[in-house]
């Protein structure tokens, strides 16, 4: 196989996988932890999140169909980094925010990014 | 706050009055099913071997007549030893006497109050409990709290139980049967704890819509790390330094949070709502409904009604997202 032709094959296997998968919102994050960091935090007092048993709160925006939002929070783009940066410490982002820092790691922000990545 | 370890509520804690009353059910328990066993193999036996006249009346009266009074009365008084040793009642000779042949020792019996044992006030509301530390050693003002109560470990500790609007019922399994909380009363109940821990207690009688979240959390710790918190505890508060904080201090009398809670040592004074002076230092938020943190502080404020509908907190609605999370940090700092 000629260079040429790889490089053609692996063009369009790649662009298949992005169609088919919406590559950015592709996360490193354990999904199924990610629910339980959510239950344990408790951020149902303020949003609606399918998945979420009691998640009922109006003080922020319903987080439903989350992988299909173009902005986090209307501003910023929602991609894997900025995503878990939000949800981790949203006031260095936007400091006029209700939403609070809420002491959490790095990979619980990951888990519960790839969580809310996993709400069609 | 950390995270919680909490033991089952099926769990006895060593020294308690639940103790005494887990053994009192376990040999009630294993008693019936004996019996249960008995009788149905008696019935089996009656059923299904060839008739025998000899021994009929012998059965009748033995099972029938001898066997029940001997063991209820065993069983009744086995019941009465239980109840008087959890009850704190003075010793008598007869008492004392009834607990000897149960084999329940002056070391598992629950004391009678005595002019040293400390006295905390209970008080259940729809839907939270007031807690009020009668005297703080070497200070005059009383501590009040929320939803939490602390024991030191191995010392009876009496609580005065009533409530200022519907029947409630004081309910931590791990450490003593229940104690109706009613109107115009004052129940009395003695815990004792002899080891460090934790312990959830639940409102056990039908209080309105929130019952169901109603609860508390106790929890036993050594005597001086006991007397350390009571005295934060008494403690009055004052005006933050921080900036950000200041805001949140700001926010809370840009409120109407003043009206209805009480914040030692600024002029909020109010008093149908849990005392918040240390409200960061608690295990949980609304009677054991949330975890305490700033999401949830934040949370509870705007959103109280969601999350407990019908409970006498309104959501605020006031405030700017920079003054409701500035108003959670600077409640949060009050440990
Ligand atoms: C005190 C209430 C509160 C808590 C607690 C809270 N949030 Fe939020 N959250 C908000 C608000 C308000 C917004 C809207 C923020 C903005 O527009 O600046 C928001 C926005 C978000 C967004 C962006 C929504 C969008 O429309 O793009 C995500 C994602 C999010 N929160 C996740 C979480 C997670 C995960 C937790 C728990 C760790 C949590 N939140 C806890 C109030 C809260
Ligand atoms: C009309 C009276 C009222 C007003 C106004 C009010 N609260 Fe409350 N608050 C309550 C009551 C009652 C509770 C207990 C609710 C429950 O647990 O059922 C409560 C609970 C709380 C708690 C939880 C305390 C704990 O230990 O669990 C916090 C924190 C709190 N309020 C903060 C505020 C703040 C901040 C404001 C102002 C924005 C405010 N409250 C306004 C009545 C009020
Ligand atoms: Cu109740």
């Amino acid at each position: 196989m000629s260079l040429r032709a790889l490089i053609a094959a692996a063009t369009l296997v790649l662009t298949a996988r992005q169609s088919s998968s919406d590559v950015p919102h592709r996360i490193t994050g354990d999904v199924q932890r990610g629910q339980q960091t959510i239950v344990r935090l408790e951020c149902g007092v303020c949003h609606v999140i399918p998945g979420i048993p009691g998640a009922r709160g109006r003080v922020g925006p319903s987080l439903a169909a989350y992988r299909r939002n173009v902005y986090i929070a209307g501003r910023y783009p929602n991609l894997p980094e900025v995503l878990v940066r939000f949800v981790r410490d949203a006031p260095s982002l936007a400091p006029d925010t209700a939403m609070p820092s809420i002491a959490m790691s790095e990979r619980e922000a990951r888990d519960i990014a790839a969580y809310l990545y996993s709400l069609e | 706050m950390s995270e919680m370890r909490l033991p089952s509520a099926l769990h006895a804690a060593p020294g308690s009055g639940a103790e005494l009353l887990s053994e009192l059910g376990l040999v009630l328990y294993c008693g019936a099913g004996i019996i249960f066993i008995v009788v149905v193999a008696l019935a089996l036996h009656a059923t299904f071997a060839k008739p025998s006249p000899a021994g009929t009346r012998a059965w009748i009266v033995g099972g029938g007549i001898v066997f029940p009074l001997l063991t209820l009365f065993l069983l009744l008084n086995y019941t009465l030893a239980v109840g008087s040793a959890v009850a704190a009642l003075e010793s008598g000779t007869a008492l004392q006497l009834l607990l000897d042949c149960f084999g329940i020792d002056a070391q598992k019996r629950i004391p009678p109050p005595s002019p040293g044992t400390m006295r905390v006030h209970v008080i259940g509301k729809q839907w939270w409990w007031e807690v009020r530390y009668e005297i703080v050693r070497g200070d005059t003002s009383t501590a009040v709290l929320a939803n939490e109560l602390h024991l030191p470990v191995g010392e009876p500790v009496e609580l005065l139980l009533t409530t200022t609007d519907v029947i409630h019922s004081f309910w931590v399994p791990s450490l003593a049967g229940k104690v109706d909380m009613i109107p115009g009363r004052t129940n009395r109940l003695i815990l004792r704890a002899n080891t460090p821990g934790l312990y959830r207690g639940q409102c056990a009688e039908y209080c309105g819509g929130q019952h169901a979240l109603m609860a508390l959390y106790v929890k036993s710790q050594p005597r001086r790390e006991f007397e350390t918190w009571l005295q934060r505890q008494a403690r009055s508060v004052t005006r933050p330094d921080d900036a950000f904080l200041l805001a949140g201090y700001e926010a809370f009398f840009k409120g109407t949070c003043p009206d209805c809670h009480t914040v030692r040592g600024t002029p909020a004074t109010g008093k149908s709502g849990p005392d918040l002076t240390h409200v960061g230092s608690r295990y949980s938020l609304a009677a054991g409904t949330l975890r305490n943190h700033v999401g949830t502080m934040a949370g509870w404020i705007a959103g109280a009604q969601d999350i407990k509908p019908g409970n006498a907190m309104p959501d605020s609605e006031i405030y700017t997202g920079r003054e409701l999370r500035a108003l959670a940090a600077w409640l949060g700092s009050l440990e």
